[in-house]
């Protein structure tokens, strides 16, 4: 059983954060930052993030693993069909790597390679029953396996998406599919978040609020206008636009956010856009 | 019908090099509609083609160019103007343009670029919403094709980028499964919300696709 499955099924509170592979084959930077990582539970390794092509996430899992690090493996339906999403997984675990993050991916239109074929051979709901699947010792076309992995399948959710009940639904597909954990996109809003937790506690699947770290107000304008389902509201943005020291005001939201956590959800997964240092501040 | 817009000038230039007479075919059905191979567009053609030194030896419109028969007897109305032609420049889909190359061994241009199966909005404004992909779960989607109109194709609803009812990959068009689902709560199903649907069988997609009726 990994570290995460173990705490969160000890309602310990989990912190959980990310880091991208590299674009090239040098992994010493992205080891040296997991390494220094403090009071993480778990590092997901994202999958061509962005639809930005980088080293295999798979390899750095298995690195990260060696490292002592334990890993949440990234893996997305944009990139691959149903043999090559079940071939990686049947490697991952013959590697070591339980936790494993499934997702659709973003479209690759806004990535560094607009022009490739899109895949989206299964959805995500899909790729969650077809861990669950593997989980039981058969492969999609039901044929036995040679060793069963046991992965610890978790899923992502845009708590603030509307219509609420839409986004509600293919949550409550995926808890269905085998989610056994969710790491949830960065929300802004209180309230929307409230409303997703009352709605989603009873479906008993623990949730991880995702903590973005706004660096500063440039950040928060960037992320309204790119990054698909991420609102920063306008008083936020506006707070960091008066901060004298951005970068704290933006470490004082994300700890507001992290309070929040404590209270209504079952741990945090950490953004912090490349100041992996401010972690500790996040979080106390 | 299938949409198609011609290809640009230059490229359509590279591709006559060495070919000095030339036989012209354009569709009347789908091409004509799309105002990139009818009549008025193989007239159009005929003209720039004399203004960058080539001769026309003749031209035809087809009814439709993908019936491969019908191509092979007006190519036959033609004979002599095409056997003069050291090549055939096609103003019709890929299908029109191979019925035309399955009929002739001269060398075959195709002027035109396939982009879509498309449903007209009004003359000149086409829209993809079937991608042909043998297994329709229309009647559980609201007559909505998510496999068309999603851009990720997903089959179980909308994916983390949408906001406010629109898609990720595109702000101006609406999420496919917003539209899905606004229409089954008018309707008062729930519809494909009402199970996990399964991998899709991608294995009736034909691929090359034949049918034969009887």
């Amino acid at each position: 059983m990994s570290q995460l499955q173990r705490e969160l099924s000890q309602h310990r509170f989990v912190v959980t954060t990310e880091i991208a592979p590299p674009k090239g084959v040098d992994l010493s930077a992205a080891l040296a930052k997991a390494r220094a990582l403090q009071g993480i539970t778990a590092v997901n390794v994202t999958d061509n993030q962005g639809g930005n092509m980088r080293l295999s996430p798979l390899v750095l899992a298995a690195r990260l693993l060696e490292a002592g690090v334990e890993p949440i493996l990234q893996l997305t339906c944009r990139d691959r069909n149903r043999l090559a999403l079940q071939a990686d997984l049947l490697g991952a675990a013959a590697l070591g790597v339980e936790n494993v993050l499934l997702l659709s991916g973003d479209h690759m239109r806004f990535g560094d390679h607009p022009q490739a074929k899109a895949v989206f051979d299964l959805d995500s709901v899909q790729l969650l029953q077809a861990v669950s699947h593997l989980n039981l010792g058969r492969d999609m076309a039901d044929r036995k396996l040679q060793g069963v992995p046991s992965f610890f399948a978790g899923a992502a959710v845009s708590p603030g998406a509307e219509p609420f009940e839409l986004m509600f639904q293919k949550y409550r597909k995926k808890v269905e599919g085998g989610a056994r954990f969710f790491q949830t996109q960065a929300i802004f809003a209180e309230d929307k978040l409230r409303r997703f937790m009352d709605a989603a506690r009873p479906l008993g699947i623990p949730v991880l609020l995702g903590v973005l770290l706004l660096k500063n107000a440039a950040t928060a304008r960037f992320l309204n206008a790119n990054i698909p389902g991420v609102q920063v509201p306008p008083e936020l943005v506006e707070r960091l636009e008066q901060a004298a020291d951005p970068l704290a005001a933006g470490v004082a939201i994300a700890r507001q956010q992290v309070a929040l956590a404590r209270e209504i959800c079952q741990g945090v997964h950490l953004m912090s856009l490349g100041q992996e240092e401010l972690i500790p501040a996040m979080l106390t | 019908m299938i949409i198609s817009q011609q290809k640009n000038r230059e490229e359509l230039l590279q591709n006559l090099e060495g070919k000095k007479r030339l036989f012209l075919v354009g569709c009347g059905a789908c091409a004509t509609a799309c105002k990139s191979g009818g009549e008025e567009q193989v007239f159009q053609l005929q003209e720039w083609l004399a203004s960058v030194g080539r001769e026309v030896t003749g031209s035809v419109i087809i009814d439709e160019a993908c019936h491969i028969m019908r191509a092979a007897r007006d190519l036959r109305h033609h004979r002599d103007a095409v056997a003069e032609a050291d090549a055939l420049v096609v103003l019709a889909c890929g299908a029109g343009v191979q019925s035309i190359s399955s009929n002739t061994d001269k060398r075959v241009i195709a002027g035109l670029d396939s982009l879509f199966l498309g449903n007209i909005r009004r003359l000149g404004q086409y829209e993809e919403k079937c991608s042909l992909c043998g297994a329709c779960i229309l009647n559980e989607t609201a007559g909505i094709c998510p496999v068309t109109t999603c851009a990720k194709g997903l089959l179980n609803g909308p994916c983390g980028g949408m906001e406010e009812g629109h898609c990720e990959a595109d702000r101006e068009v609406e999420c496919a499964w917003h539209s899905i689902y606004e229409r089954l709560k008018k309707q008062g199903r729930q519809g494909v919300f009402a199970r996990t649907v399964p991998p899709k069988n991608w294995g009736k997609l034909r691929k090359p696709g034949r049918l034969k009726l009887g």
